[in-house]
């Protein structure tokens, strides 16, 4: 059976990538029949209504999800579709109560020409109320145009099966979220983020950069228990009562943060077993202050440090030196510590400028034992990022010797410099032309 | 810290993680809590083949936590099988007291305050207000 996904006109390159990772969640066998970045409307094909409702569910950048009973690029193809398509379907709605409603895509509709177009599926004959609100069904004829044309490019006659989850993008506005920072994912992002990752009841995920919370909270949201950590103490303890756990208590999901800890991923206190259903980051990138990890920029401090005697580190207030980092280095790390920890399967959703500040392009990390799924962009007015996802292979075993300590790391001492920013810039090519890369 | 985060923690050092003395980490001067929290017998399920058994035994014996089974228990004792509940569907399968006595254990039991201390090296972690803090001065690095 075809049905129709509504999605919304934003961040384009998301929408489909998030119904297949939904579609993978849930094992729902998605055909994508038709999928245009330029349009709402998306055709695929699913097995049952059933499975169209769950599919849907829990998609932040869908709308809704309809059965298609036509489709044409004029009413009378569309007609004709209709009767072809679905002639055996009416019956069933014969008596019901319903509603009929026009919906224009780039295109404003006066309410005659609306009630005309409702008026020339009088053939359905429908026998039951028309109703405003609480209809039993409801159909809706989509209008889509291009941008100016008066003409429609195509017309969708549908029945109504099921709305998304995107009205819970208002609930965990960040406006209305007590404890926040400036570098905190807005919530349409961070819930899109968890889609990515299959975050799911039972599962635990981790957030090595866990800021305030966004990605733990969006992940809590569709069920998955998170731990976090983070390199500034401060973030993880907040004020006494505005903090990462306050965030949680906020939502009544306090039971899905399970912890927090102050650490640096190169240095982290995770054991690297295969432990984690998923990990879901966006990481510092700051190359004007020298990303930081732990460490000293001319390798000294490798004694011990006494004040008054005292070692130094075990004194109250001690702030460990740090040492530049390059954030390709990092992300590397990353995808090393990802292949380390994930379960079989498990899914790492990553976020990454798109280009470093002297816009040059990042290349896309890579690491054998983890699958590219997907890659969208959000593109800005001035620079663009990326989510990056990937999937856990099974079967693969983390080689001895990995390209993260091929990387020349830490031997430069200005950030600038470990940031590659004369680099070439590396081909993606490939990724474009597989369509794993979208631009 | 919960007693399930720590099961995951060891220490921190690069030069420890291949230790099998480094994990799991040895509480000192603990302060425990229990802190209520939802309960959710699919977590415990999916997450019980990941603990490592031993460590988790060890640990409570060190809190003074007596309640630990021997030996990791098999998913089939987590939910209820008795007839009355055959047929069900599988989310509505009554889950055992043991799941709940392994929920309180595992995620209501927490450290609230004192150290962690790694069995290898002998560094120490702080926790303070149920943050363990794992940054390593320099030299350590
Ligand atoms: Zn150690």
């Amino acid at each position: 059976m075809d049905y129709l996904v509504r999605f919304v006109q934003v961040h384009e390159s998301f929408r489909r990538a998030e119904l297949e990772a939904l579609a993978d969640l849930h094992n729902i066998k998605l055909d994508v029949v038709n999928y245009q970045s330029n349009y709402p409307y998306c055709l695929v094909r699913l097995q049952s209504e059933a499975a169209a409702r769950l599919l849907i569910s829990r998609s932040i950048l869908g709308q809704g999800i309809y059965e298609l009973w036509g489709i044409g690029t004029s009413y009378e193809e569309l007609h004709e579709d209709v009767r072809r398509r679905s002639g055996h379907k009416w019956s069933e709605f014969r008596t019901c109560s319903f509603r009929f409603s026009v919906v224009g895509f780039q295109y404003k509709m006066k309410t005659s020409e609306q009630r005309k177009i409702i008026e020339s599926f009088s053939y359905l004959d429908f026998e039951g109320p028309i109703v405003m609100a609480n209809a039993d069904t409801e159909f809706f004829v989509f209008q889509e145009h291009d941008l100016s044309v008066e003409i429609p490019r195509m017309l969708y006659l549908c029945r109504f099966i099921a709305n998304s989850d995107r009205d819970v993008i208002t609930k965990y506005d960040l406006k209305k979220r007590h404890y926040i920072s400036t570098t905190s994912m807005d919530s349409e992002l961070a819930l899109v983020t968890a889609n990515m990752a299959q975050a799911a009841p039972g599962k635990m995920f981790f957030d090595p950069f866990v800021g305030t919370g966004s990605f733990p909270i969006a992940c809590a949201h569709f069920g998955a228990r998170s731990i976090g950590s983070d390199i500034d103490g401060r973030s993880i303890r907040g004020k006494p009562t505005c903090n990462l756990m306050s965030n949680f208590t906020q939502y009544a999901l306090t039971g899905r943060w399970l912890d927090g800890f102050v650490s640096d991923l190169t240095n982290t206190p995770l054991r690297l077993d295969r432990v984690l259903d998923g990990i879901v980051c966006d990481p510092p990138y700051g190359v004007r202050e020298g990303l930081k990890v732990l460490g000293t920029k001319d390798g000294s401090g490798t004694e011990a440090v006494y004040i008054d005697g005292k070692l130094a580190h075990l004194q109250e207030g001690y702030i460990p030196p740090k040492r530049p980092y390059s954030f390709e280095a990092m992300l590397d790390d990353i995808l090393d510590f990802a292949a380390r920890t994930l379960v079989d399967s498990g899914r790492l959703a990553m976020w990454m400028p798109t280009a470093n500040d002297e816009d040059v392009e990042f290349a896309i990390p890579t690491h054998e034992c983890l699958e590219i799924v997907s890659i969208c962009v959000q593109p800005f007015n001035k620079w663009s990022r990326r989510l990056l996802t990937y999937r856990r292979l099974g079967g693969v075993a983390v080689p001895a010797a990995t390209k993260t300590s091929k990387r020349s790391n830490g031997t430069g001492i200005h950030a600038d410099d470990l940031n590659s920013f004369r680099k070439k810039v590396r081909d993606c090519a490939a990724l474009y032309s597989n369509g794993i890369l979208t631009r | 810290m919960k007693i399930l985060t720590l099961n995951f923690l060891t220490c921190a050092r690069k030069t420890c993680k291949s230790s099998p003395a480094a994990f799991p980490l040895h509480p000192r001067d603990a302060e425990l809590e229990i802190v209520e929290t939802e309960f959710n017998a699919l977590f415990i399920q999916n997450i019980l083949p990941r603990v490592e058994w031993d460590a988790l035994k060890g640990l409570c014996t060190e809190l003074g936590l007596t309640n630990v089974p021997p030996e990791a228990p098999e998913p089939k004792e987590l939910f209820d099988t008795s007839i009355k509940s055959a047929g069900i569907d599988e989310k509505e399968k009554e889950p055992t007291q043991l799941t709940r006595d392994l929920h309180n254990l595992l995620l209501e039991t927490t450290i609230q305050s004192g150290k962690l201390v790694c069995g290898n090296c002998g560094h120490e972690y702080a926790i303070k207000e149920g943050i363990a803090n794992f940054l390593l001065p320099s030299h350590m690095v």
